[in-house]
């Protein structure tokens, strides 16, 4: 994008965030190698004539308040300092970033802890949770640096806990979770404090697949939530598509292309861009299977209406999917047809809703739809054999598409 | 003519010697008040370590390790051992004597930890600070603590202030580096996490580094202990009195009872102080 593009862009989107020719440069003799690099120097010969490391080579993009973008490269493309650059962990040697219109390099050192502490939060790859603090306390941590006190935090944290599903895990210690449940803690803790900007520096890279997918959608369905804009880095170009309202690629410290994700597929910059989007499994990425959830409320057919009853209302959910003794997808049942069955109105079987529409897992998403638009529940998902395996809301259906 | 590849030549030589002591006579000439300040200052500190602990009656010290090494091992028996061998100490009559010791190793490691843990933690915030102290670190550990007992007495008299401070000396260094070792290798993550939320330096070093160093500082601590404890028979020879001076009279009198008794005390109070206070820092750690 040249700068005319990116200009008309602030004037007609609300930018909470905009980074201006961001330069990154590791090393003692930095002039040396900026006076290489307007020589059109490449990054290699500028280390082996200088020592210095170029991570981050005048970059320039915008954040949208509200969205989610993705920074996406290999690993030494330099996306990992331009995040650190942003709540100045590291300080750019060149380039200005604009909060709000703000430079928050001219912030004294107070409106910079501020600027930390109530509008950007960080969540980082290993996690980085004080491994001699509980569940709740970690989460807590922004409040206290900030001097919450101490009922209002834990109240505040407890909502976080609730919201990143880790309820009843508060007072347990970091050490005895899972990879996922650290990382929600993590998520919790960003946003225990509120703020208008998430920072995720490849946020569920060290988690196992099943659990990355299962992250992702829950950033989905918390963004959704609190509409809070993200920056999001990663190296997986499956992730980046799935999560990014608009993507950055980078290469060698540049920005190779900023677009939105239809845009990047139809039109890439370059062949290193079409390359990097070729190696994505992208059928894949809008499978149905991606986006299913395991339901709250699995009933079989020999447990009846009690026990359903039971666990629509332990999930607060209006219906539960009834399978056979081998997971055959029977029907739903709807919360007012069990009632009837409890009062002896209708038989179990006669209670089921057994014409609702059903997908394969490895359907396209948008071939849903149609049917998602029909159906008064979340669709059942079935495997090759018919089995049931999931489910899948209207809501994942439309955040997949967007 | 050419004798000066086989042998160091004859005619250079140095003499350190004499500004040395011309430096310490100096010293006691003209800085005597800040030394009898010193001297003061840490005979006050000792009397009412001492008085503390004289103050605790034989069963209740007995009954403390019992309870104290019941929870750190959670084993009964040993446990129960323990207090044995306490009590046997009594039995051997060097109890009042073990008190002394133990008043003395007290002061010291409480003296080491109250100025190794800030070095400590300056040395891990600054790079050029801890290439200067360092080498000032490996002297006070290799430097035989002979050499030191002399000025130390000197300076401040004979008894059992020089002894504290010879002791200090020995037992600090691993104290500065264990705490300096645990800030620095506490996870980058963790620091950026902290900075990240907006932490401030104080706010970062007591609510994530200090914690997270920890366990290694508390081995420290364990460490800082034991050296003070190798110091007691060494630092009765400049009149530090307790099974230090019993070991010494031994061996001046040339009686092995007397000198294996005072020793075997010395095990026991070793065995136990390091027993019990690895026990509490396992537990932190859990």
């Amino acid at each position: 994008m040249t700068p005319d593009t990116i200009q008309a862009m602030v004037e007609t989107k609300d930018i909470i965030l905009s980074v201006r020719n961001l330069t990154m440069m590791f090393g003692r003799k930095k002039q040396q190698a900026a006076q290489l690099r307007a020589e059109q120097k490449s990054k290699e010969e500028i280390l082996k004539e200088t020592g210095v490391t170029l991570a981050v080579d005048n970059i320039s993009f915008d954040v949208e308040r509200g969205k989610i973008h993705t920074l996406i490269g290999l690993s030494g493309s330099g996306k990992s300092t331009v995040v650190r650059c942003l709540n100045l962990l590291l300080t750019p040697t060149k380039g200005k970033i604009l909060f709000e219109g703000k430079d928050i390099q001219t912030f004294n050192a107070q409106q910079l802890l501020n600027y930390r502490r109530k509008n950007v939060s960080m969540v980082f790859q290993s996690f980085g949770l004080l491994t001699h603090r509980n569940v709740l306390d970690n989460v807590a941590y922004g409040l206290e640096i900030r001097g919450v006190k101490k009922k209002d935090r834990i109240d505040r944290a407890m909502e976080m806990i609730e919201m990143v599903n880790l309820k009843g895990w508060e007072n347990k210690s970091i050490d005895s979770l899972s990879g996922g449940m650290r990382q929600r803690v993590g998520i919790a803790r960003a946003l225990a404090n509120n703020p208008d900007i998430l920072l995720m520096d490849e946020p569920f890279s060290a988690l196992d697949p099943l659990v990355r997918q299962d992250m992702q959608f829950e950033l989905l369905s918390i963004q959704e939530k609190l509409n809070k804009t993200v920056v999001f880095i990663t190296h997986d170009i499956n992730e980046a598509f799935k999560l990014g309202n608009t993507i950055s690629i980078m290469r060698d410290g540049r920005i190779v292309q900023t677009d939105v994700p239809e845009e990047m597929t139809s039109n890439p910059a370059d062949e290193y861009v079409s390359d990097f989007i070729n190696s994505a499994d992208k059928a894949q990425v809008y499978q149905v299977k991606s986006f299913m959830q395991t339901p709250s409320c699995l009933v079989s057919l020999q447990d009846g209406a009690n026990t359903a009853l039971a666990l629509m209302r332990i999930h607060n959910v209006s219906s539960a999917y009834v399978v056979d003794n081998k997971m055959n997808f029977v029907g739903v049942l709807p919360l007012d047809a069990a009632f009837q069955v409890r009062e002896g109105k209708l038989s179990f079987k006669e209670a089921l809703v057994n014409d609702t529409p059903t997908a394969k897992q490895d359907m396209q998403i948008s071939d849903l739809i149609p049917i998602a638009s029909q159906s008064r529940f979340p669709i059942a998902v079935l495997n090759d054999d018919g089995k049931f395996v999931g489910i899948i809301s209207k809501a994942a259906i439309l955040t997949s598409l967007k | 003519m050419f004798e000066w590849v086989t042998e160091f030549p004859k005619g250079i030589y140095l003499d350190i010697k004499k500004p040395i002591d011309q430096a310490i006579e100096y010293m006691m000439n003209n800085w005597g008040a800040f030394f009898d300040g010193i001297s003061m200052f840490l005979r006050q500190i000792l009397l009412w370590v001492q008085t503390v602990i004289n103050s605790i009656p034989w069963w209740l010290m007995i009954l403390a390790v019992l309870i104290g090494a019941w929870r750190a091992t959670r084993n009964p028996l040993r446990a129960l051992m323990y207090a044995a061998m306490l009590f046997f100490i009594g039995l051997i009559g060097l109890w009042s004597l073990m008190y002394t010791t133990l008043s003395i190793i007290i002061t010291s490691v409480f003296i080491s930890l109250v100025l190794g843990f800030p070095l400590g933690i300056l040395i891990s915030f600054s790079d050029r600070f801890g290439r200067f102290v360092r080498p000032i670190l490996d002297t006070m550990q290799t430097m035989p603590s002979f050499v030191y007992l002399i000025p130390a007495v000197m300076l401040l008299g004979l008894g059992n202030v020089p002894a504290v401070i010879a002791t200090v000396i020995y037992s600090m260094p691993p104290m500065v580096r264990m705490t300096n070792l645990g800030i620095r290798s506490v996870d980058r993550e963790i620091v950026e996490a902290s900075k990240a939320f907006g932490a401030t330096r104080w706010q970062l070093l007591v609510k994530a580094l200090i914690p997270q160093a920890m366990p290694t500082i508390m081995a420290g601590v364990n460490q800082t202990i034991m050296m003070a404890i190798a110091m007691v028979v060494t630092s009765s020879m400049i009149g530090a009195r307790g099974l230090g001076s019993e070991v010494l009279t031994g061996i001046n009198r040339l009686e092995s009872g007397r000198g294996f008794a005072a020793g075997i005390a010395i095990v026991i109070m070793a065995v136990l102080i390091d027993r019990l206070t690895q026990g509490a820092y396992n537990k932190k750690e859990m």
